[in-house]
């Protein structure tokens, strides 16, 4: 649908190509994902697509024709374009926006008015609340709607859209993206996305591109990039991130089992006894609970020297803070990072102790996954 | 509705018969015999008639040349030509207006038309900084998603970039109004008429009456243009 054959873009007056021999196919129907530090060459090849920018050396096809030589209006009229900027009129209401290229092309107006209708119910704007407003009445993630539906209102069969969730928040962009990617199965347009979020990229692509001062260094599924990553630079991309992104999917009971704690002491535990368990201890402390299981403290070596009392309550020192056993590893490794320690004390639901989760044990899950 | 027709018609009616008011009282009670000979119905109709020519024909020669070198200047090719413009325009706005009268009466002697070229001249600078100001502040990224969806130069400059810049180059056509009603009291310095022709004889023979209502009506004119523009304005921009 989509060929880029050996493209080259050299702006004048700069010593090194923006993009340098570039080949890219996009199927029909394909998201495929350019992802990439700032400045790589993303926005300017997908911006190569719709001529924005010309190429200084390759081809351009577009299902099989030479988009250079085609007229760069009427192509620009078939491709839907977004930015992360969004680049809404702000002297035209949301109608008059969305209804920019069917104006253009000179649609019939009930056409049009349908369309409009149609499109910014798609993408979750009430016609009837939205449509006479300005884009100074919307919040950020609905003009990123109204961009996405301005877009795709003429049914253009090809979508560029250059970090189009990029300006909002995480909650709502997560939030876009699954409504995109449900609107992207039923109309199935062949999209190029630009981001420089990896995570974005494996959520969005069914290709991803992964560039590289000016250079495509890989186009693969994202499996098989996650699988079989080309060279350092691609792993390192995805690798590190993926660790994150695997701390942030996984609850502190599901790995509270495997990890193995000594027991912790009751605070009526003679002296010798904790001792000894703090020898045994991989931490060299012992955590403390009273009678009903709740967390008191915790004992460390340096604390026994003070010799204030006989049994393990006269020696604890109070934990600041702990986690519920449903937090993710990432939240446990917050609590540790703030309490400035290398270990976090695990509570269930009843606020009874229910384990010790250490920086080793994180380490060993981030490791498994690599 | 009512508070349209308010806002459109009886503010300037209003203020319309606060002019003709002060004309009728000034001239049915003259403070003394030259006082009298000089205001009469007649003088200030025709100084009435001389002003508002002077006016409106430089603001209207001003305006048309002043917004259409703006857009020419506001070209991406001819940008910084523009931005040395603007900074001439800058410089030029500060020489004074009885300066720039007396330089083009060295030029090209004494009359209406000398005078009204030489308000229209001094009238262009802020019109025509203000459309290339108002053209070229237009964000990049509206620019670019219009051309990216699909419009060309000129659909761009029309649906997109004038309409931006309106507001600007209204403020810009109303700071020229505030420069010309000023200058154009002065026109008669060198036979250009108006209400300078009441306020300078009226100093010259020291009659305070003939001087307010010179300065006074001259005033009203100004206030009645920009208040017409204003609410031209706000009828068009509805979207800030
Ligand atoms: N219009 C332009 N003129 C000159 N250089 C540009 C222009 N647009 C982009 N560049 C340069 O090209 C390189 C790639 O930019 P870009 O494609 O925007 O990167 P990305 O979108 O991956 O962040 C950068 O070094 C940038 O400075
Ligand atoms: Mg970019």
């Amino acid at each position: 649908m989509i060929k880029l054959d050996n493209v080259t873009k050299k702006f004048p007056g700069m010593k090194i190509p923006a993009v340098k021999d570039l080949n890219l196919e996009v199927k029909e129907g394909d998201v495929c994902v350019l992802v990439g530090p700032s400045g790589c060459g993303k926005t300017t090849t997908m911006k190569m697509i719709n001529r924005i920018h010309e190429p200084t050396e390759g081809k351009i096809y577009i299902k099989g024709e030479d988009a250079l030589k085609m007229n760069p209006i009427n192509l620009r009229l078939d491709i839907g374009y977004v930015i992360q900027e969004i680049g809404l009129f702000p002297h035209m209401t949301i109608e008059e926006n969305v209804a920019t290229v069917p104006n253009e092309k000179k649609w019939p107006k009930d056409k049009t008015d349908k369309k409009v209708d149609e499109m910014m119910t798609l993408v979750g704007l009430d016609p009837k609340i939205y449509r006479k407003r300005y884009p100074s009445a919307l919040s950020g993630g609905q003009r990123q709607r109204v961009g996405v539906a301005r877009a795709m209102v003429s049914d253009p069969p090809i979508m560029l859209m250059d970090e189009p969730f990029g300006a909002v928040d995480p909650i709502t962009r997560a939030r876009l993206q699954n409504e995109f990617l449900r609107i992207q199965e039923r109309i199935e347009k062949t999209i190029v996305f630009v981001t420089h979020d990896i995570d974005e990229a494996i959520k969005m692509g069914d290709t991803i591109a992964v560039m590289r001062e000016g250079k495509l260094i890989q186009h693969a599924t994202p499996g098989d990039l996650l699988s079989a990553p080309a060279d350092d630079f691609v792993a390192d991309l995805v690798g590190r991130n993926r660790s994150i992104k695997r701390l942030h999917l996984i609850r502190i009971r599901e790995i509270l089992d495997d990890v193995n704690r000594i027991k912790p002491a009751p605070e009526d535990m003679p002296l010798d006894d904790v001792k000894k368990r703090i020898e045994d201890s991989d931490i060299r402390s012992v955590i403390v609970v009273d009678r009903d299981n709740k967390l008191k403290g915790i004992i460390g070596v340096n604390d026994l020297k003070r010799k204030t009392g006989e049994v393990a309550g006269d020696y604890c020192q109070k934990i600041s803070d702990s986690v519920t056993d449903d937090a993710t590893l990432n939240d446990a490794l917050s609590v540790m990072l703030e309490m400035g320690e290398g270990y976090v004390a695990v509570v269930n639901e009843d606020d009874q102790y229910a384990g010790t989760i250490t920086l080793g044990d994180l380490l060993n899950v981030v490791k498994e996954d690599n | 509705m009512l508070q349209n027709l308010y806002k459109l018609v009886l503010v300037p009616l209003f203020l319309v018969i606060v002019g003709v008011v002060i004309v009728i009282y000034t001239v049915n009670n003259p403070t003394d015999g030259l006082v009298a000979r000089m205001l009469t119905y007649d003088n200030v109709i025709r100084a009435l008639r001389e002003h508002l020519m002077l006016m409106l024909v430089s603001m209207i020669g001003a305006i048309t040349v002043g917004v259409l070198v703006g857009i020419m200047l506001s070209r991406p090719s001819l940008y910084y030509l523009g931005r040395g413009v603007e900074n001439v325009v800058n410089v030029g706005q500060t020489i004074p207006s009885l300066a720039i009268l007396a330089l083009f009466f060295t030029w090209l002697g004494l009359g209406f038309r000398v005078a009204v070229f030489a308000l229209f001249l001094y009238s262009i600078l802020p019109i025509l900084r203000n459309t290339f100001a108002g053209i070229t502040s237009v964000d990049d990224s509206i620019i670019e998603s219009a051309k990216g969806m699909g419009l060309n130069q000129f659909r761009i400059l029309t649906r997109i970039e004038l309409p931006l810049a309106f507001p600007i180059i209204i403020a810009g056509i109303r700071t020229a109004i505030v420069i010309n009603v000023g200058a154009a009291t002065l026109a008669t310095f060198i036979g250009g008429g108006g209400f300078g022709d009441l306020i300078v004889t009226g100093l010259s023979v020291r009659r305070d009456m003939v001087i307010v209502t010179g300065a006074g009506l001259a005033a009203l004119t100004a206030i009645i243009l920009d208040y017409v523009i204003g609410q031209i304005e706000i009828r068009v921009v509805k979207w800030t």
